[in-house]
Formats: C-alpha cells, sequence, structure tokens
C-alpha cells in the first residue's frame, strides 16, 4: 500500500514534467497546425546548452538556462521565420518535413561534437528528501520538477489567455485571415509561438537533463513523451496537457507498481490508447483550428 | 493621383489556379462616399475584395489606396494603412468574448485613450453589443455576429471601411438597422464600400454603384441615377446567355 501511494504521488510529480515537455509541441500544433517532430531535440539541445554553460562561463545553473533560454528563442525564430514560415502556405507536411530534418541535424551535430556519451546537469538537489514518511518519500528534485513545471504552465496560461499578444495568438490559431484583417502579422505571430514553445521545451530540457540525463538521441524518446501528454490531453489545451501529463506519468508509475518496473512505458502508451479510443481528440481540447 | 479619390482598382484579373474570376474590372472610390458593389452569386465579389486586402493576390492589375501602390501587400500591413474589412460570413473570434473581438479591432492602436474612445463609439453604434460584452461571440445571434464584425473593423478606426454581404442570411429589419449605422459611421467620415447581391437596397443606401456580373463590370453609375429595373436587366440578362 505505501509503495501505491508513493507510486501515485510521483506519478504525479513527474507528469507536471512531462506537461512541460509536451505544452511546447501542444501550443505550436493548436496556432499552427504543425506537428514539430523537432521538439524532443531542441529540448536536448537546450540540455547541452545549460550543461557547458553552466560549467563553463556561467557558472551556475541559473544564469546558464537564461542564457540557454536566450538562445534557443533566437534559434526558434531563425526556424521559424527562414524556413517553416515559408513553406506553411503549402500545407502542414512540407513544414512537417523541415522540423524532420531539423531534428535528425541537431542529433547528428550533438553526436559529432559531444558523442554518444550520458551526459547530465550537476544537480544540489539529488540526494535531499523533503518530505520523508513511512508513506511516501518526495525527493527535492522531483517536487522542484513538478514545481517549476506548473509555474511555466501557469505562466504560459496567463500570457496566452490575458496579455495583447496572448489574444493575437488566439486569433491566429482559430482564423488566420480574421487575425491579418486586424492588423495581425500571423507570421509573425508564428514566430512569437515558436520561441515561447521552444522556451518552455527549454526550461524542460534543463530539468531533463539533471534528472535523468541526456545523450545526442535522447530528443526522440522525449518527443514521444510530448506526443503521448498532448494527445491524452487534447491538442492546443494547456490545461489538458497539465492532464495529460499527470495522467501519463501516473499509469506509467503504476504499471511499474503492478507489472514491474520492465513494462512502465508499456502500460503507460496502453492508457493513451485507451484514452484515444474513448476520446479520439483528447481529454481537453479547446483550441480550435479552423 | 486624383486628390478626390481614396483607393483605386486598375485592370485587375484574378482567379484560382486555371480558373478566372475577374476580368479587367476598374474601379475608383471616391474619398467620403458609400460604393456598392453589385453582383450574385459567384460574380466575383468576394474574389475582388480579397485582392483588393492582399488575401489572394491577383493575377495582374493595380490597386491604390490613397496614391500607393498596394498591390500583393500583405493584408495586416494594408490594415495598418487604414482600410478594413468585415469579412462575407462575420468570421467573428469565436472563443474569444465581445470584448475580446473588439480589442483584437484595435490591435494596431497603441494609445490606450484612443482605444477607449473607439469601444465607446462601438458601443454606442451598437447597444446590443454592449449588453453581450463579456459573452462568447460564438453565442451571438446572426445580426448581432454582423454588427461584432463592422465595429470589430471600425475599431482601427479606418479610412475605408469595406463590407461583403453583410445582410447575408439576416431579417431585413435587422438589415436596415445595420445599414443606418452604416450611414452614421460614413457620416463621420469613413469612405465604405458595400458588397451586396440586393439591387434595391444597394443603391438606396450608396452614393455610386458597379455591377459585377460574371467576373465583369457591366454597369456603374450614380446610384440614385441607375434604375432598378435597368440593373435587373444587366444582372440578370447575361446570366441568361451563360
Ligand atoms: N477558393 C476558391 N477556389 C476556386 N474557385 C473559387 C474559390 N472561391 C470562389 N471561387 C469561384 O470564383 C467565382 C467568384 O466567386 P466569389 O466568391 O468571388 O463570388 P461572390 O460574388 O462573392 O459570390 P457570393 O455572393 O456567393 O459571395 C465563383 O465562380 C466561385 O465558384
Ligand atoms: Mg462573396
Amino acid at each position: 500500500m505505501e509503495l501505491f501511494v508513493q507510486s501515485v504521488i510521483s506519478g504525479v510529480l513527474l507528469g507536471g514534467l512531462y506537461a512541460a515537455i509536451g505544452v511546447g509541441l501542444s501550443l505550436v500544433f493548436g496556432i499552427m497546425g504543425l506537428t514539430n517532430i523537432a521538439h524532443g531535440s531542441l529540448m536536448i539541445l537546450a540540455s547541452f546548452f545549460v550543461m557547458i554553460l553552466s560549467q563553463g562561463i556561467m557558472g551556475s545553473v541559473i544564469p546558464a538556462l537564461l542564457a540557454t533560454l536566450v538562445i534557443m528563442a533566437i534559434i526558434g525564430a531563425v526556424m521559424q521565420g527562414a524556413l517553416i514560415n515559408r513553406v506553411l502556405d503549402k500545407g502542414a507536411e512540407p513544414a512537417l518535413l523541415v522540423t524532420f530534418g531539423f531534428a535528425i541535424i541537431i542529433q547528428n551535430v550533438l553526436q559529432l561534437i559531444f558523442g554518444a556519451d550520458y551526459k547530465s546537469i550537476k544537480n544540489p538537489l539529488a540526494s535531499v528528501n523533503v518530505i520523508d514518511t513511512k508513506w511516501a518519500i518526495v525527493s527535492g528534485e522531483y517536487l522542484v520538477n513538478f514545481l517549476v513545471s506548473v509555474a511555466v504552465l501557469l505562466a504560459l496560461h496567463f500570457l496566452i489567455r490575458r496579455t495583447k499578444l496572448g489574444r493575437s495568438i488566439r486569433a491566429a490559431a482559430s482564423n488566420v485571415i480574421a487575425a491579418e484583417l486586424m492588423g495581425v502579422n500571423t507570421k509573425r505571430t508564428y514566430i512569437y509561438a515558436m520561441c515561447i514553445a521552444l522556451i518552455t521545451g527549454s526550461v524542460g530540457g534543463m530539468l531533463v537533463g539533471r534528472t535523468f540525463g541526456f545523450y545526442s538521441y535522447s530528443g526522440m524518446s522525449y518527443l514521444i513523451i510530448a506526443f503521448g501528454v498532448v494527445v491524452i490531453g487534447g491538442m492546443g489545451s494547456i490545461l489538458g496537457t497539465l492532464l495529460g501529463g499527470v495522467i501519463l506519468g501516473v499509469s506509467q508509475l503504476l504499471g511499474a507498481y503492478f507489472f514491474g518496473p520492465g513494462v512502465q512505458v508499456l502500460v503507460g502508451y496502453l492508457t493513451l490508447l485507451v484514452i484515444l479510443t474513448l476520446r479520439p481528440r483528447g481529454l481537453l481540447s479547446n483550441m480550435t483550428r479552423k | 493621383m486624383d486628390e478626390g479619390v481614396l483607393m483605386t482598382v486598375e485592370n485587375l484579373n484574378a482567379g484560382y489556379g486555371d480558373f478566372r474570376a475577374l476580368y479587367d474590372i476598374s474601379m475608383r472610390f471616391p474619398k467620403g462616399l458609400i460604393v456598392s458593389i453589385i453582383g450574385s452569386n459567384g460574380a466575383g465579389k468576394t474574389t475582388l475584395l480579397n485582392a483588393i486586402m492582399g488575401v489572394n493576390k491577383p493575377v495582374s492589375g493595380k490597386v491604390t489606396f490613397e496614391g500607393e501602390d498596394i498591390t500583393g501587400v500583405r493584408t495586416s500591413s494594408i490594415v495598418a494603412k487604414g482600410v478594413t474589412m468585415s469579412p462575407e460570413g462575420s468570421h467573428v473570434f469565436e472563443d474569444m468574448s465581445v470584448h475580446e473581438n473588439l480589442l483584437m479591432g484595435a490591435y494596431l492602436t497603441r494609445s490606450k485613450e484612443k482605444l477607449g474612445r473607439m469601444l465607446e463609439r462601438s458601443y454606442e453604434l451598437f447597444p446590443a453589443l454592449k449588453e453581450k460584452s463579456g459573452q462568447l461571440a460564438d453565442f451571438l445571434s446572426g445580426g448581432q455576429r454582423q454588427m461584432l464584425a463592422i465595429a470589430r473593423a471600425l475599431m482601427s478606426d479606418p479610412k475605408l471601411l469595406i463590407c461583403d454581404e453583410l445582410s447575408l442570411g439576416l431579417a431585413p429589419v435587422v438589415v436596415n438597422d445595420i445599414y443606418n449605422r452604416i450611414l452614421d459611421v460614413n457620416g463621420d467620415g469613413v469612405t465604405v464600400i458595400l458588397v451586396e447581391q440586393e439591387v434595391q437596397r444597394s443603391l438606396s443606401f450608396s452614393d455610386y454603384s458597379y455591377v459585377l456580373v460574371k467576373g465583369r463590370v457591366v454597369m456603374e453609375g450614380v446610384a440614385n441615377e441607375l434604375s432598378e429595373k435597368e440593373v435587373k436587366d444587366a444582372y440578370f440578362g447575361i446570366n441568361k446567355y451563360a
């Protein structure tokens, strides 16, 4: 029983992190109908940046993360502005191929520079438990991951729902021509949206890099997690992303509890399949695309 | 450039792929007037407006605004110059409140004070919107949607307002009410282009009219000098042989 409670708690905490990993994918799809195949690889690229910068000139994780967010936003702007925007008029498939190409390039460049070894970002919280009772142990690291992720989701929710930029993003998402008729340059809005998505993904990359470690090809596994989260929660919904993350996290850890750790990923995706069968558009899908 | 003319369309040709929808359209929209473009289903009215607004690129020809060539310019940049459109079928943002829709209309407005003024004017023109201000646009009636689309377009404080079939699917009383508001807006100094299928109302609410049949201008003139019968003959006559 203790282990069951522990699995649920850890699952929820892990799910928060999963949500931060998935929300950028969801945002980009909700706004421009594009599945960003490079989402996971860009996330891991951010992990590498945080690692190098925190070891080197920056000295610690926070300034390294801030610098990484700036770098990733620039990468996002260039990728969207110079490449994806150009092909997006021709439909979603060419744009999807561009992101696929990006994923491959990032992986190979990382492989060339860093090889195939596992890396990790130094983490002072790794062995600190903030709660330690008979029922459950909550590691400081998992708690921080969860809280930072929820903070990212809340900030994003505020941005989308309460700011002028967010309103223009919602307008572009729901009706491109009407948004242009309001004076919104929707191509520029897409650039902002991609930057925001990569910023959230980079925070996810930093957290993952501290907790699990990573190597040049880790991006694809995280892309799959992001997919899972987004498919369960519903594309384009921030709240849905959180729900999707928590459901995926809890079902994975309960899967490990009942059937052993070897099948936890499998159980996670079986849950996904069940939900997808019952609710093909995900649990909460609210950014309707036309 | 002719001082009194706000917008011109010169020898415009447009279509979709191999299909030609507009042939050599030339029109002038004088400052301060209401000009109507009358045409039946599929005449090419929306195609023309989309070409003007940069939604679709014309095959050839030219659109000018205040003497400047704006052919093929990005829609949002044309809006920034002072042209605004209430599109066919209103296209309100259904997942936003009425108030948020209006704020979207003022997207390019930086001044808070001006924004407040424009909001006040919108609600003054369409009191029905004020009552619904907090509601999602999805819950509005057809007439209210059309009002919102017009009010939203006006939030940018435009020099030229274009309305594409604002009477579509609405009861005649509602349409007349909205038309009277268009007259008010015109009274504020906004030049207006009205696109409609219905001959009589278009003639009575505009200063000058163009009749569009199968992608061609077949008749034009000062609205109260055109007879409804002549316009209708032109309108249906050509269709008969097509
Ligand atoms: N997206 C499109 N692709 C192909 N053909 C189109 C498209 N839109 C319109 N057409 C065709 O172009 C012609 C002109 O259409 P348009 O929509 O401009 O007419 P309209 O005068 O606005 O008609 P309505 O009164 O029905 O709105 C029609 O023959 C129509 O079938
Ligand atoms: Mg039309």
